[in-house]
């Protein structure tokens, strides 16, 4: 058998021989190689920043809406209550011992005004339980209490993006601003929490008692109604059972009948964050998939100019026959001339992909993580590709009959 | 000693629903370190013939014996080791790798029989030498006169040390002069390496260089017999 680095010179030179083919040969494995470490680092960035926002809603969370799930969540149930109220929310907290905390939310968008600035965003009136439920903190100030619940204070806690809009460098505590013409005290100033999984800014929000949203700000016909419920159970091996007391809770409450649909639907987060997650792993591979296909269009491109190199090399390899060159030999030769092609493409695509994915990044403002797994995987597909779409010709060449090799014009 | 033994070789060649009859039955014995020259005309089966002794080509019928090896039992890949180690080539165009160099093209067929680096080096200037193309190793095929690519050849044909030497019309292309040049290596390599040596040609000059003349007329020898040296 022929030596290795013998015949590796041997490729190298064949290679350099025709540098602008097998430059154009190798682009085919560096667009492919490039694009699925790029493509694998953009989906990977994008499960990450799921995760991310997912968990920043904060964990072990359920979420009660109204409606029934049958149709989107939209039709009612046959409930004797239209819709989820406070004192359900109450009831929750108070009677089902796998919950920890409750907040019940009743938002709206509203125009806010400080002095002569103004900035439209979303309020939402819930309970002291809100920053329990989303492991949320504030930076500076007091949060509100019962209390200020009961009473319904005209009280506010600020997000960051409201802040820097309305006050900019200013101090907001104690000040006072205007939602919807009803004057509120700032008392305390939110952490950074970043996009929600829905992409919305959560720090573009205002948190006021929600009995003050509902009678100053988001009143309705219904007394004590509220939108959404988000329950904190007491631990994730909690979740199944505060679903469960939450339904039976909810459903004696609404009067509803053992045969009759309920009125409401709870929503586990973590599931949601499981499927979401899971739907990025699913456009991870796709994308991966897609950018493979440019792989196989560059192995093909290989294979190409291998049978190429073959026919125009058949007097070489009639002369390497005559002189002693086995099956063997003249395959490796030209396996070896072919895994050349991939890996160099290989390594240069992998640069490419890096560099790639990080101005993709930097373009998008969209997280690319480069796992190694997704370059080392590049870089063993390129070597699969070389020997794969390199065999053929090599086979082909092995085959040639030395005679008629030799003669070949 | 007989290196050599052909019985009744023949080769046909099928074209379309013709088949011509290359060989029609050669039989021919070459003993250890004899230089044979093969004549005739052209079309008379030479370079067929040739071929079938160098491994390169099978022939249809009849027995061929290399060193008392029936070669017709052998494999692709054995036929590869008998022309690696026995059989040293030397063709009318020279037959060399293009953009390689003299002393690569010289180390090819140690490539093919594992033997390491350093030792290759070693053989391949050697038989540079022996050629007389000293200090010209590192010229590729493109820089050479035709006169130095077949010493090259010969070079090639040489470093594995195989016992015979089989050589088709070497000087076809070649001036008188570099043809002399020429069949003066091949006769020192006989006279002292005891090289046997096979030599197609259709000038007389040339196969006066020779010990035996066999003559080829439509792919029979028509002609063997000893050559009496001036
Ligand atoms: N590959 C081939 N296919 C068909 N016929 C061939 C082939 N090679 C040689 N021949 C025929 O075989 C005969 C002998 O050819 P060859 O051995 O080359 O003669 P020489 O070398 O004596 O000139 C010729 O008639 C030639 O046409
Ligand atoms: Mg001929």
């Amino acid at each position: 058998m022929m030596n290795v680095p013998a015949t590796l010179r041997i490729s190298f030179r064949a290679l350099r021989v025709n540098k602008m083919r097998s430059a154009l040969t190798m682009l085919g494995m560096i667009i492919g190689v490039g694009a699925v470490i790029a493509m694998l680092a953009v989906g990977t960035g994008a499960g990450r920043k799921i995760a991310e926002q997912i968990s920043s809603m904060g964990s072990n969370l359920l979420m009660v809406l109204p409606g029934a799930t049958t149709s989107g969540g939209v039709r009612m149930g046959s409930g004797t209550q239209p819709t989820l109220t406070l004192a359900d929310a109450d009831a929750i907290r108070k009677e089902c011992p796998a919950v920890q905390d409750v907040a019940p939310v009743l938002s709206g968008v509203a125009q806010i005004v400080y002095g002569h600035q103004n900035w439209s965003t979303v309020v939402v009136g819930t309970t002291p339980g809100m920053l329990t439920v989303r492991d949320w903190s504030l930076v500076s100030g007091r949060p509100f209490t019962e209390q200020d619940v009961k009473s319904a204070t005209k009280v506010c806690l600020l997000g960051k993006t409201v802040v820097d809009n309305l006050f900019g460098d200013m101090d907001p505590l104690g000040q006072m601003i205007r939602i919807k013409k009803v004057p509120f005290v700032v008392i305390g100033l939110l952490a950074t929490k970043g996009q929600s999984p829905q992409g919305q800014d959560q720090d573009d929000s205002v948190y006021v008692p929600v009995t003050t949203a509902q009678k100053k700000l988001f009143g309705t016909s219904f007394p004590g109604m509220i939108r959404i419920m988000m329950v904190k159970a007491k631990n994730t091996d909690d979740l199944a059972a505060a679903e469960k007391q939450i339904n039976e809770l909810l459903r004696q409450r609404h009067h509803i009948g053992p045969k009759q649909e309920n009125d409401f639907t709870v929503r586990n987060l973590t599931q949601m964050m499981e499927t979401a997650q899971e739907s990025a792993k699913v456009m991870t591979l796709l994308l991966g998939a897609i950018a493979s296909v440019s792989l196989l269009v560059g192995g093909i491109g290989i294979m190409n100019i291998m049978l190429v190199s073959v026919t125009e090399r058949t007097r070489e390899i009639g002369i390497r026959m005559a002189i002693g060159a086995k099956t063997w030999d003249i395959r490796l030769q030209f396996i070896i001339e072919a895994l050349m092609l991939s890996f160099i493409g290989g390594i240069v695509g992998i640069c490419f992909g890096i560099s790639g994915s990080k101005i993709l990044s930097i373009l998008a403002g969209w997280p690319t993580i480069i796992s190694p797994l997704s370059i080392l995987s590049a870089f063993g597909f390129s070597g699969l590709v070389g020997i794969f779409f390199g065999f053929y010709p090599a086979y082909k060449a092995s085959l040639l009959d030395p005679i008629d090799a030799l003669r070949y014009e | 000693m007989a290196i050599i033994e052909a019985q009744e070789i023949t080769k046909i060649y099928r074209l379309g629903d013709v088949d011509v009859h290359a060989l029609g039955g050669v039989s021919l014995t070459i003993d250890k370190g004899e230089f044979v020259a093969v004549m005739g005309p052209s079309g008379s089966g030479k370079s067929t013939f040739m071929n079938i002794l160098g491994c390169l080509d099978k022939p249809t019928g009849g027995k061929y014996f290399l060193e008392d090896i029936n070669v017709g039992d052998l494999d692709r890949d054995e036929l590869a080791g008998i022309r690696n180690k026995k059989i040293g080539f030397v063709f009318q165009g020279f037959n060399l790798l293009p953009r390689t160099s003299a002393l690569e093209n010289v180390e090819l067929p140690m490539l093919y029989d594992g033997i390491p680096a350093k030792e290759r080096r070693r053989k391949a200037m050697e038989a540079i030498k022996s050629v007389g193309l000293e200090g010209r190793d590192n010229h590729h095929p493109n820089q050479l006169s035709g006169g130095q690519q077949q010493r090259v050849a010969i070079a090639r044909a040489l470093v594995n040390e195989a016992p015979i030497i089989l050589a088709d019309e070497p000087t076809g292309n070649l001036d008188t002069k570099t043809s002399g040049e020429i069949m003066e290596i091949f006769v020192k390599l006989n006279a002292e390496s005891h090289i046997t040596i096979i030599l197609v040609t259709h000038e007389t000059n040339i196969a006066a260089y020779s010990r035996r003349m066999i003559k080829f007329l439509d792919g029979r020898i028509i002609h063997d017999e000893p050559v009496i040296r001036s």
